[in-house]
């Protein structure tokens, strides 16, 4: 009796001590998550989410920014861009326990891309009407079919989170290395590790290290700084500069700069020809000159130093350095040069009276440029950005406002001069960017929808990124894209000015991060990641 | 004969909250559509962040754009919300993608139990400090008093919602902080006011104690903007929560009410408002019946 | 105690003074960026430091300060006028007028006149100047912040309407002027002057909080809520004591207006 008693006793113990000592990591996601349906992820608190939890047939090695198998062993595209054909992992079973088959690749790609579902991951494939077929070839063999030649086909698959055919809640059934058992609304999410999980480590242990992820619903970013000083949680994906400098300073440790991110700021001019502002101002943005002499009077040396301590690079067009395979290394950044502006100025009939630059017909120089409220870098850089300029006699005012009166005014109304915003990039492809560069799309921000491309150079833009997007060699792709980001640069619709920089907060418990500019920067080998005993408060 | 009196001023006490409750819920229901008008006509109605999306295609973008097609006309909208309300239908938020009966069935309770303990709180300083300041009858104290609340106004609520995640302090102290100074405030000087009266001095030189001069001549005298202050204090309560939560990152009905007017999530914001008006309505409907009860006791 | 109203009234004629005269001068120039000295620490050049733009944070604080205890005051002056006309009229008056005002008083203070400002700010063109938009956004503030002190003083105007000395005021034929001004206004007092006090530093704060919407004042002039957004951020902490030169204004501005005017009135 007594050797029963001791031996519940040891094994309460051990039980207990096992779990204190479970491996938990948190981190904090900035919004809810708006929906645990793969296909739907639009914003990033989901698409954490779906990282964490998805499996997919090819994931993008955020390090090395290749391809490699993940649910898919191998995979061919077809000569004429239009066919991918996978060769699936044999004995691989949802978190549920369903198996995994070719049937739900099929499920999945024909729920993606269901027009009436509007999915940004389905949109992504689409390069023109017509059916998408898929061929299941064999339980472990899968063919898809589209109806016109897909640029970057293959990388696309990272996004695609494979959900079970068979399961009674097919998104909630999960092939990545964990699933989701709890979610409480306005708190947090938590995931727990998949017990069904295909991948091992060199050594045959089962992956993921990790026990479980609690990711808290925290918008406030002060918040989040205070509790990672106190190591009450563990990563801070994507940080400000002000912050990072700070942790620097107190725990050097905890902070990386790891060199510049896919994002970018730029400010643009309204361009739309109905847009309800005074029609020389349209004038004035219409010219290239104009524009190039804008460009020329921003310090972006100051904005990169000031605003983000540094942590940032002046942008040269639309990809950053961190692209390494579609950047144009030939395209320099423009110097602050308030000479040139105001010679440039001058072409176009500009002339300076007491310390005040007016055009021809006598109208005084002056725009207002609005931004997104609430965003400190963004507010920072359009101040900047007006005592830049006042050095050429433009008066601009700086003109905050809430996202969605934003988004109204640049999208719908266009009631606006000039805007300041960033571009968030998660893919390296350029087709990801389609939309943006035809002259007829409506994310053409400068001048969408345009019936016909409005200037020669437009026009050429859509020639050139039509051709990369149905040519299947990456060389040619490669050549037109950088025509393009030369004439973006020429032309200046879009007038670039920093590349942040990735600013990644990681606690030493923490074991196995190696923190990379592409999104997810922290955990994008979350499988790999690992906590040192905390108790023991030391890591590698 | 004084049966009949008191069977009468019953049955008019009935009528009276009768017709208080009536009027409560007219207020509700226009507040519900003055509010769901403002959102409707808002900038930036019908904007979705996803209308930034590079990948989505213009087939997408348009079924974004007329995903609100019903929320246009707002009259039709309102009416049709009212009608599945009544059915316990509260529609579905837009920016949550959830039922909002969900929604608020979770967050209700915990924006409740911190404006009541925060609200406790400010009152409970708020008065004991008027007191205390009246039966010491210190200068000093009242002095203090009045600067400690004028710089507790002066700090950005901001900063004290930093302060209490700074030292772990739960999130209705710093509402608490928000509220007390302006409850200091309007008791200090309606108490000020009132001890000076006539018939305090007479009180006091008839010799009375100051804690007696207080509770016989001081609180009878000024109970009725005391309660209109209490009923007041519920309305600021409701609204000082939406930062505090917001930026304490409290998950409750504050913090939703700032997510969805940052969305312009009108099924949401509709019935927010709606709440927030019926509780408002409520504390001063029954400020005011206490006041127009304790007066025909008297 | 008279010494210390003297000693007050001095101290706020001295920051208004100052204020006034930092905007005068042109070595106070607010907007000016000095990028090789961001966030410096006290300086010969910059005698409360520099801000994290560069700008010399006592110009901004001379500036910011005069910019609100101008218009703060004039918005709760705006706000106490409409509480008295609506509130304690109505109080006065009594019966339907009393009950209506009930009810406007109970929408105002809940309904969401956030969409409002926004609707504001959308009518204003985008070249508004940053003064112009200082000035709406104080209007709006003081015009949108009458209900709560309307609901107190409508509860004591109610009761005044049925103190002895009005009634017997009325009975001795008083008029209706003089029965307001020389019986029910100083009656009236302590609440207004409570919602006052009150107002001046919650108005300078919301008028920063705006900023978020895009109303508030518009870079690059300061205010003393944009200077004192500055504390809601996590960096505060630890660091140079200078960034709270605005908050111990506001609060020598709050307190000491709130010492030098006598709170009560005797009746």
């Amino acid at each position: 009796m007594r050797r029963v008693f001791f031996g519940t006793c040891l094994f309460l113990v051990a039980f207990l001590a096992a779990a204190s000592c479970s491996d938990e990591l948190r981190f904090y996601l900035r919004s809810e998550p708006k929906t645990f349906n793969p296909a739907l992820v639009a914003d990033d608190s989901s698409e954490t989410v779906r990282y964490l939890t998805g499996g997919v047939l090819l994931r993008l090695n955020r390090q090395s920014q290749n391809l490699q198998p993940e649910l898919a062993q191998a995979w061919t595209v077809s000569r004429d861009g239009r066919t991918i054909t996978f060769t699936l992992r044999k004995n691989v079973r949802f978190s549920d326990g369903t198996p995994f088959s070719a049937l739900d690749v099929k499920y999945t790609m024909e729920q993606l891309m269901d027009p009436a579902l509007h999915s940004p991951t389905g949109d992504a494939f689409r390069s023109s009407s017509g059916r998408m077929i898929v061929t299941v070839l064999g339980p472990d063999k899968v063919a898809i079919t589209f109806p016109a030649p897909v640029a970057g086909l293959a990388a696309l698959f990272d996004q695609v989170a494979i959900v079970s055919s068979q399961s009674a809640r097919h998104e909630m059934a999960s092939l990545g290395p964990f699933y989701i058992a709890e979610h409480k609304p306005g708190s947090y999410v938590y995931l727990r590790r998949n017990p069904n999980y295909w991948k091992h480590d060199v050594s045959g242990r089962q992956l993921p290290y990790l026990d479980s992820i609690k990711l808290e619903i925290q918008s406030n970013r002060d918040i989040e700084f205070l509790r990672f000083t106190r190591n009450e949680i563990h990563l801070i994906n994507s940080m400000d500069a002000d912050y990072f400098d700070r942790l620097a300073l107190s725990a050097p440790a905890k902070v990386r700069d790891v060199g510049p991110s896919l994002d970018s700021e730029q400010m643009w001019f309204n361009q739309v020809p109905t847009a309800p502002i005074p029609a020389y101002k349209r004038e004035w943005f219409r010219s290239r000159s104009f524009r190039l002499a804008i460009s020329s009077g921003i310090s972006r040396d100051d904005l990169c130093k000031v605003v983000f301590k540094g942590h940032a690079i002046p942008a040269r067009g639309p990809v950053s350095p961190a692209n390494k395979f579609w950047f144009n290394a030939r395209l320099q950044p423009v110097p602050l040069d308030t000479k040139r502006a105001l010679q440039l100025l001058e072409q176009d009939g500009f002339r300076l009276s007491s310390g005040k630059l007016y055009d021809r017909a006598g109208h005084p120089v002056e725009f207002s440029i609005v931004t997104n409220a609430g965003n400190r870098a963004r507010e920072a850089m359009a101040t900047m950005i007006q005592q830049d300029l006042r050095a050429a006699g433009i008066t601009v005012n700086v003109v905050t406002l809430d996202f969605p009166s934003l988004i109204q005014r640049i999208s719908k109304s266009f009631d606006y001069e000039a805007a300041l915003l960033g571009l968030v990039n998660d893919e390296l492809d350029p087709n990801a960017q389609m939309n943006v560069w035809l002259s007829s799309s409506e994310e053409h921000q400068w001048n969408p929808q345009q019936s016909a491309p409005a200037t020669p150079w437009e026009a050429e833009i859509d020639q050139l990124m039509r051709a990369q997007a149905s040519s299947m060699q990456d060389a040619t792709r490669k050549k037109y894209y950088d025509r393009v980001q030369k004439i973006v640069a020429d032309e200046a619709p879009f007038i670039y000015l920093v590349n942040k920089n990735a600013l990644t907060g990681i606690t030493p418990t923490v074991q196995g991060a190696r923190p990379v500019p592409l999104r997810p920067q922290t955990f994008w080998n979350i499988e790999y990641l690992k906590l040192a005993d905390e108790r023991a408060g030391s890591g590698n | 004969m004084e049966m009949e009196r008191s069977e009468r001023g019953a049955g008019d006490g009935w009528k009276s909250v009768l017709r208080r409750v009536l009027l409560a819920a007219m207020t509700v229901l226009a507040g519900g559509l003055i509010s769901a008008t403002l959102v409707r006509y808002a900038p930036g109605f019908g904007s979705d962040e996803r209308q930034l999306d590079a990948r989505l295609s213009s087939a997408s973008l348009a079924a974004i754009r007329d995903a609100n097609a019903s929320e246009r006309r707002i009259l039709p909208y309102y009416a049709g919300y009212i009608a599945r309300a009544l059915h316990g239908d509260l529609g579905i938020s837009r920016s949550l993608n959830r039922p909002i009966q969900q929604i608020l069935a979770e967050r209700l309770s915990i924006t409740s139990l911190l404006a009541v303990k925060a609200l406790l709180v400010a009152w409970l300083a708020a008065l004991s400090l008027v007191f205390a300041a009246g039966v010491l009858r210190l200068p000093a104290l009242s002095l203090s008093s009045s600067i400690g609340s004028g710089v507790l106004l002066c700090i950005p609520a901001g900063a004290l919602a930093l302060l209490s995640v700074l030292l772990n302090a739960p999130g209705y102290l710093a509402l608490a902080v928000v509220l007390f100074p302006k409850l200091n405030r309007y008791l200090s000087n309606l108490t000020a006011a009132t001890v000076s009266m006539p018939h305090v001095l007479a009180a006091r030189a008839k010799g009375l104690s100051e804690t007696q001069i207080l509770v016989w001549h001081v609180i009878p005298v000024i109970k009725g903007e005391v309660l209109a202050l209490a009923g007041v204090s519920v309305g600021l309560a409701i609204s000082a929560a939406i930062p505090v939560e917001a930026l304490c990152g409290i998950p409750g009905i504050g913090q939703l009410a700032w997510q969805s007017a940052l969305a312009r999530d009108l099924p949401l914001l509709i019935n927010l408002s709606m709440l927030v008006i019926a509780g408002v309505t409520l504390a001063n409907s029954g400020a005011d019946l206490l006041s127009a009860d304790r007066g025909q006791a008297a | 105690m008279k010494a210390i109203r003297l000693a007050a009234t001095v101290l706020i004629v001295v920051i208004a003074m100052a204020s006034v005269l930092g905007s005068l001068l042109p070595v106070f120039d607010y907007a000016r960026q000095d990028r090789e000295r961001i966030n410096a620490g006290v300086s010969a050049a910059h005698w409360l430091g520099t801000d994290d733009l560069g700008r010399d944070r006592l110009s901004r604080l001379l500036h910011g300060t005069q910019v609100s205890l101008l218009l703060a005051p004039a918005a709760a002056a705006l706000s106490m006028l409409l509480a008295l006309v609506i509130g304690a009229a109505s109080g006065l008056i009594g019966g339907f007028a009393e009950r209506s005002s009930k009810l406007i008083i109970d929408l105002f203070l809940s309904i969401p006149w956030l969409f409002l400002l926004l609707i504001v700010r959308a009518m204003l063109p985008l070249n508004t100047s940053p003064a112009l938009s200082a000035v709406v956004t104080f209007l709006m503030l003081g015009a949108l912040g009458w209900a709560a002190p309307a609901r107190i003083l409508q509860a004591r105007a109610s009761r005044l309407r049925h103190a002895p000395f009005i009634l017997l005021a009325r009975a001795a034929g008083i008029s209706r002027c003089r029965l307001v001004s020389h019986h029910v206004l100083p009656n009236l007092r302590p609440v207004l002057l409570a919602q006052f006090w009150i107002s001046v530093p919650v108005f300078i704060l919301a008028e920063a909080n705006l900023s978020l919407l895009g109303l508030g004042v518009a870079e690059p002039l300061p205010s003393l809520g944009s200077l004192l957004r500055e504390l809601e951020s996590a960096l505060s902490l630890g660091s140079d004591v200078c960034r709270f030169a605005a908050l111990m204004v506001l609060i020598l501005v709050v307190s000491s207006l709130q010492i030098a005017v006598p709170q009560q009135e005797a009746c």
